[in-house]
């Protein structure tokens, strides 16, 4: 099956939405150094950066190789008659990438973006303790190895994306933007660093105490919510159209859904904080603003804009209780959010999708099969084939990301010393803070 | 607990794997995954509870 091809005039729209992408990666990156310690911005920016860095190149070494596209050559298991694709089988290195005018160029430049995108997710979890050469290290190993294998079996035409033809459940398991491929992924292995971290000094006292240390600049944080939906509509919207075989002209659609779902999710939360604490809390609020936006990657493309608003207003709603209960009762220390905001968002994006999802048009997700649209709209068996997409992510990619991660920790320690810690990660691994002008030279108020 | 509850969490997406490659019919096939969800449910439980902090270690 050959990979498929797209229009001048759809490759064009695609390659701008794509273009939008990094903004996403900028909101997130913007968002993290927001909610940590003013000693630790400069390396957190600086940490955000290199994983984009690293994410790349690993995807570029053999994340695509192992990842590809649908339609594109793959190692397959076959098992009582099926076909199970569960690896691709690309060339190293993006050879034979650009030569055959097909759609393949795209979805790797797509690719390489949405891997950075996932690799910033982890960070914000290890804020204020995580190494710069552990975190890096780490992001090579989600971009080279367990990004391009859940994303094959997603987006490359694997196993996931063919249940729908081969056992008839749904439209096969589905993921317009990456809720599960990019956002729980990124969650799940934010959940392993934090694990793997433990929680920054002075978080939980022995009395059972757990103070809040408030992020250092809420400017920060809210610019980087705007910077993110403008690239959240790029990632749904070029997703629609490589990965669903979607028309340009419903990116209007993808656009309007993406925007309610984050304006409800936001508003949300500012309206749960403001009654449960008196005031609304902007972290919690920009932290419901980028779930609502999460939540709505899976099934952008294909609810009402009436049904991407309860999609954003649940989302909300589960954000703000998801991170005092990991915070608070399970004992892990997340200081960006990111496991409540994109692994736990994420989740319920991917769910609502076989809740609320409408299919009016085929959908393009196997190997160039196009499935027929159902019957009035309603897929049977959606909901079964987004829980197993979700039973993957935690039963396969979550024991998998820690694992890896624990044993590149027992080589190469992730967590930052005591004396690291309080002086602050910039000092110490960066030898300079992110604002100098700040410090107070207690001889200059000396009498002289 | 915590290598318990990482052993049940791929434990619970066999279950899912096999619910679909054994069982052809929805309502058997659909109870099969839901159960394989649940052990997956278990074993996150557990994983959560293995990383609660001892209290000498707080503070």
């Amino acid at each position: 099956m050959p990979v498929p091809r797209l229009t001048e005039a759809t490759t064009a729209a695609c390659l701008f939405f794509i273009f939008l992408v990094p903004l996403a990666a900028a909101g997130l990156a913007l968002m993290n150094v927001g909610l940590g310690r003013s000693r630790s911005a400069g390396h957190m920016m600086m940490a955000s950066l290199s994983a984009l860095a690293v994410a790349g190149l690993a995807y570029f070494v053999c994340g695509f190789a192992w990842q590809g596209v649908i339609g594109g050559p793959a190692h397959v298991l076959n098992l009582s008659g099926k076909s199970w694709n569960w690896i691709a089988a690309e060339p190293f290195f993006f050879r034979k990438l650009f030569s055959d005018g097909s759609a393949a160029s795209l979805v790797a430049l797509f690719q390489i973006f949405c891997v950075g995108l996932a690799a910033l997710i982890p960070l914000g979890s290890g804020a204020d303790r995580w190494r710069l050469r552990a975190s890096c290290l780490s992001t090579g190993l989600l971009a080279a190895w367990t990004y391009p294998l859940f994303a094959h079996w997603v987006w490359g035409g694997g196993w996931l994306a063919q249940l729908g033809v081969h056992y008839g459940i749904g439209r096969g398991f589905l993921d317009v933007g990456g809720a599960g491929t990019i956002q729980v992924m990124g969650g799940l292995s934010a959940l392993a660093v934090a694990w793997i971290l433990g929680p920054r000094r002075g978080k939980y006292s022995a009395d059972g105490m757990a103070p809040a240390i408030p992020g250092h600049n809420s400017v920060l944080v809210l610019f980087g919510c705007m910077l993110a939906l403008v690239g959240w509509i790029g990632l749904n919207s070029a997703g629609a159209i490589l990965f669903t075989g979607g028309e340009t002209s419903g990116a209007a659609l993808i656009g309007i859904n993406t925007m309610l779902a984050a304006s409800a999710a936001a508003l949300t939360a500012a309206f749960i904080t403001k009654v449960r604490f008196g005031k609304p809390d902007a972290s919690l609020t920009a932290n419901g603003w980028v779930g609502g936006l999460v939540a709505s990657s899976a099934s952008c493309a294909f609810v009402s804009p009436a049904e991407a608003v309860v999609i954003g207003s649940v989302a909300g709603t589960i954000i703000i209780f998801s991170v005092e209960w990991f915070e608070l009762r399970m004992e892990v220390d997340d200081p960006g959010g990111a496991i409540s905001v994109h692994g736990v968002a994420g989740i319920w994006g991917l769910l609502a999708l076989g809740v609320f999802g409408q299919f009016q048009r085929p959908v393009l997700n196997v190997a160039g099969d196009s499935l027929p649209s159902a019957v009035n709209g309603i897929a049977a068996g959606q909901w079964l084939a987004q829980l197993i997409g979700v039973a993957t992510l935690l039963g396969f990619v979550l024991p998998l990301t820690y694992c890896v991660n624990r044993l590149l920790n027992r080589f190469y320690p992730f967590r930052v010393s005591v004396e690291g810690e309080r002086q602050g990660m910039d000092l110490h691994e960066l030898g300079a803070g992110a604002y100098p002008e700040f410090i107070t030279h207690t001889d200059e108020f000396l009498p002289r | 607990m915590k290598v318990v509850g990482f052993l049940l969490l791929p434990a619970g997406w066999f279950l899912v794997l096999a619910a679909i490659v054994l069982f052809a019919a929805p309502p058997l096939r659909d109870a099969f995954v839901l159960t394989g969800v649940a052990v997956e449910a278990l074993g996150l439980i557990l994983a959560f509870r293995s990383h609660l902090i001892p209290r000498e270690e707080k503070g």
